[in-house]
């Protein structure tokens, strides 16, 4: 049979159908053998009932984006299939499985062209003692895939049925080897390549979770959490983990709090981190000037959703990125920095601890739902050398000061238990020593101090992913540089080479190196998820951009897919 | 900064910082500021091992003052920073001083949940009804008939009952002190700090320049006429039916702080990523 390098499966179901489990068996089957992945779920605010699919997508090579079309479609039911009519797309090239008990096909499949093949799953499902239709759907999905047998999928489910008994294990693969066998008869065409000969099993992770793990890696060991959609996983993370590595994690009464008190740990010694999402950043910024002013260094991870106020808490925008830059009162200097994909959010919370500690200043993250919620199977990602090591005082003789001027910028910081260090840490406007003041000398030469140090910092290669050397750039941040990517291959097919510029380091700018990155481009296209144009009007304010530009942004909650990009590119002549 | 001082030789003196207290002349919180001194050297603790903890407004000062680690966070939220600090330092003495308006309008919601959470701290509210920084507001203990720019002719509100919030809130040590007695509140002081948990302390302290008429308060306190305890039930009953001007310790609870057991654990990372490979 046929191969594809990768092949992408939208699953459907009511509320309780089962629909986002299937997917999660079928990631972590294709992860085990070695297959990369990125597995999304999608379903409304609620908590029970109501919509959910499972959006999966899996490949030989790594992952980063939803593909444009679904190849491969299995509703278990429809009944809430029109609420998803935009966001998964299907077309002439798409086999849908479909139940003919499970209600009308809406017309985002009828209008499609897609193939529709009906296999009865509830019918099937009830010739298995104890089945379930989505067990029905995990064996024929298992099979057009290309998994070698109804049994690939058993770790899976044993894994996850452990707790309900062999009987509950046994009625499940029943059922998947019932689907499996239906599967035999339906022409699907192609298969997934295998995975490669040297195929590693596959880390199996959430962004959220990724950015917990980076943390650590870079010297966290106390979070400060208050729950929000769609961060609460990073926090949910690090309450056990950062207690097997010595760490500790305290739940708040508020996002106020939450800053707050890591603020108050990190300044007795302990690298800090809370997370959460739009509406708490908002709540937080004022702490943050604080952290800004005060030279306390802290994580603040916003996993951003659509916005502003409540907007749209499950999906993903790119609509915090002013916030995050200019959201301080007064001139506060501090980091901004944004993973590009699952993976890199181990990368950039590791990096941004470092920067934090290293540069005793505040560092917000800007991570999003699309990467933080989804499951992605990747290699496993690299260790680094980034590991948080404040510059501290700790023999001191004679008066300290807090907030000597120093080449650098960074002055030595005593923690409390430093004998002779004392000192009060302070938001007032103060003076070297940390005494306040509200003479304009202490002023500016505070206010050059915290900006001195963030600017004649070196921040290397990672500052952004800077790939290619075609004269039409793309320039995006965040999760929409994995869709960047792919769009800049599909270019290369049709002859038209493309720069991708992603900024991995937002704030402080790095004007030099965008120029050098940007060096003999002929047009640049600005791709970014906001309805206002945040990044193209940022990228105006810092950069000077040596060539014609054309902006391509659009609000959540429909991704930006690499057709869209591709097209948006081609159709510029 | 000598930095040495010990149980035996430890002196007030050792803890007052260099930098000039500014506060208006007649301010109660000069007093306040000589309590804490005096109370860190009744304790004998070395003034790196103390930290004072603050927010905003005229008691806020206070950190910068002392010869202890200070931090003079933002508005209303000292409790929260104080609580982190704690949590991963439990080898400092923490302090937090603030006022009505910080602790009690802004920081209400901290002030519920520190008490709940029962850290092993000291919360020292420096009180006198109202704010004094911005120049005379009602804050949430000023009288509702007390008149204001801000609230001509009065609020019409009932002032809040800090102590009451503080019983029904789980603080593990209550008391009341007055300004106007030094070595009485500096007891007080150095007996909260001793007590494990969440100790909550009012200070009543004159604002002589928008509060002039506080000045009478030396007249109104008096030593609270029963003994202390630890039952709650009575400590209600006790409070409930407060004047205003009880002084001394009014509950001394026996609830456990809250402190989230640290392992000292050094395993390696590596373990963390277990979880990851399926």
């Amino acid at each position: 049979m046929a191969t594809s390098p990768s092949i992408s499966l939208a699953i459907l179901g009511s509320g309780g159908a089962g629909a986002l489990t299937t997917g999660d068996m079928l990631l972590e089957t294709a992860s085990a053998a070695g297959w990369h992945g990125l597995y999304t779920r999608t379903l409304g605010p609620q908590i029970r009932g109501g919509e959910a699919a499972g959006l999966l997508r899996l490949a030989v090579h790594p992952v980063e984006c939803l593909p444009d079309q679904f190849d491969l479609l299995v509703g278990i039911d429809w009944l809430n299939a029109h609420r998803f009519g935009a966001e998964i797309k299907v077309g002439p090239q798409t086999l849908v499985i479909s139940d003919p008990r499970g209600g009308d096909l809406p017309p985002m499949i009828t209008e499609s062209g897609a193939r529709v093949v009906e296999v009865p799953m509830k019918d099937m499902a009830k010739a298995v003692p104890n089945g379930r239709p989505n067990m029905i759907a995990l064996g024929i999905a298992s099979r057009l895939l290309g998994f070698g047998s109804a049994e690939q999928v058993s770790a899976a489910i044993t894994r996850r049925l452990a707790e309900k008994g062999a009987a509950a294990i046994e009625a499940s693969l029943a059922g998947i080897k019932s689907g499996f066998g239906a599967a035999e008869g339906i022409a699907f065409g192609t298969q997934l390549a295998p995975p490669g000969a040297n195929a590693a099993r596959r880390w199996l992770l959430s962004g959220n979770e990724a950015t917990g793990l980076g943390a650590i890696r870079g010297g966290v060991r106390f979070a400060a959490a208050y729950p929000i959609t769609p961060a609460t996983e990073v926090l949910e993370w690090l309450a056990p983990n950062l207690a097997k590595v010595g760490g500790t994690l305290l739940q708040a009464e508020d996002e106020l709090a939450a800053i707050n008190m890591i603020i108050g740990a990190s300044y007795g010694g302990t690298p800090s981190l809370t997370a959460t999402s739009g509406p708490g950043l908002s709540l937080m910024v004022e702490a943050l000037g604080l952290a800004t002013a005060a030279e306390i260094p802290i994580v603040v991870v916003d996993v951003m959703r659509g916005g502003p106020s409540t907007g749209i808490p499950t999906k993903s925008e790119q609509g915090d990125l002013n916030i995050a830059v200019y959201g301080m009162h007064g001139d506060a200097p501090h980091l901004v920095l944004a993973p590009q994909s699952v993976g890199d959010c181990v990368f950039t919370a590791q990096w941004a601890t470092y920067l934090a500690e290293t540069l005793q200043a505040p560092a917000i993250i800007l991570s999003d739902q699309f990467m933080g919620q989804s499951r992605a199977a990747i290699a496993r990602p690299a260790d680094l050398a980034f590991i948080g090591a404040r510059t501290m005082a700790t023999e001191i003789s004679g008066t300290y000061n807090r907030h000597a001027m120093a080449t650098n910028g960074v002055s030595p910081m005593a923690i409390p238990g430093t004998r002779d260090g004392q000192y009060t840490a302070d938001g007032l406007t103060h003076s070297e020593r940390g005494t306040p003041t509200s003479g304009a000398a202490d002023h500016l030469a505070q206010l050059d101090k915290r900006r001195d140090k963030l600017e004649q910092f070196d921040f290397g290669d990672h500052w952004a992913s800077v790939e290619g050397a075609g004269d039409t750039a793309i320039l995006t941040w965040g999760s929409l540089t994995g869709a960047a990517r792919e769009a800049a291959g599909r270019a290369a097919a049709d002859g038209i080479d493309i720069r991708i510029v992603a900024p991995r380091l937002l704030a402080p700018v790095q004007p030099r190196r965008l120029a050098a990155a940007l060096a003999g481009v002929k047009r640049i296209m600005v791709v970014e998820q906001t309805h206002g144009g945040q990044f193209h009007k940022y990228l105006r304010a810092h950069y000077d951009l040596p060539a014609p530009v054309r902006a391509f942004n659009r609000p959540g909650p429909l991704p930006i897919g690499t057709g869209e990009i591709h097209r948006a590119i081609t159709e510029w002549r | 900064m000598s930095g040495v001082a010990t149980r035996s030789t430890a002196k007030p003196a050792d803890y007052k910082s260099d930098v000039n207290a500014i506060w208006c002349p007649g301010c109660g919180d000069y007093h306040v500021l000589m309590s804490f001194t005096r109370a860190f050297a009744q304790l004998g603790l070395p003034p790196e091992q103390i930290v004072v903890v603050s927010g905003i407004g005229c008691s806020s000062r206070i950190p910068a003052y002392t010869n202890c680690y200070g931090f003079h966070g933002v508005h209303g939220r000292s409790l929260a920073l104080a609580a982190g600090l704690k949590v991963t330092r439990p080898d400092l003495t923490v302090v937090v001083a603030s006022g009505d308006g910080d602790g009690y309008s802004i920081g209400g919601n901290h002030f519920l949940h520190a008490c709940r959470r029962n850290i092993d701290m000291t919360y020292v509210v420096m009180d006198n009804h109202i704010y004094g920084m911005t120049k005379g507001q009602p804050s949430p203990t000023t009288e509702p008939e007390f008149d204001t720019a801000l609230a001509p002719g009065g609020t019409g509100v009932r002032p809040f009952h800090p102590l009451v919030v503080a019983l029904a809130s789980g603080a593990n040590f209550i008391a009341r002190c007055f300004s106007g007695e030094p070595n009485e509140t500096a007891n007080v002081l150095a007996e909260g700090i001793g007590h494990p948990g969440f100790s909550f302390i009012e200070i009543l302290s004159p604002c002589v320049t928008f509060r002039p008429d506080e000045r009478a308060w030396k007249e109104r306190v008096h030593p609270a006429p029963v003994a202390e305890t630890s039952d709650q039930g009575k400590a209600a009953r006790r409070l409930m039916t407060d004047d205003g001007f009880n002084l001394g310790i009014l509950y001394r609870g026996n609830r456990a702080p809250f402190q989230p057991a640290v392992s000292k654990s050094d395993i390696d990372l590596s373990e963390l990523e277990k979880d990851f490979e399926l």
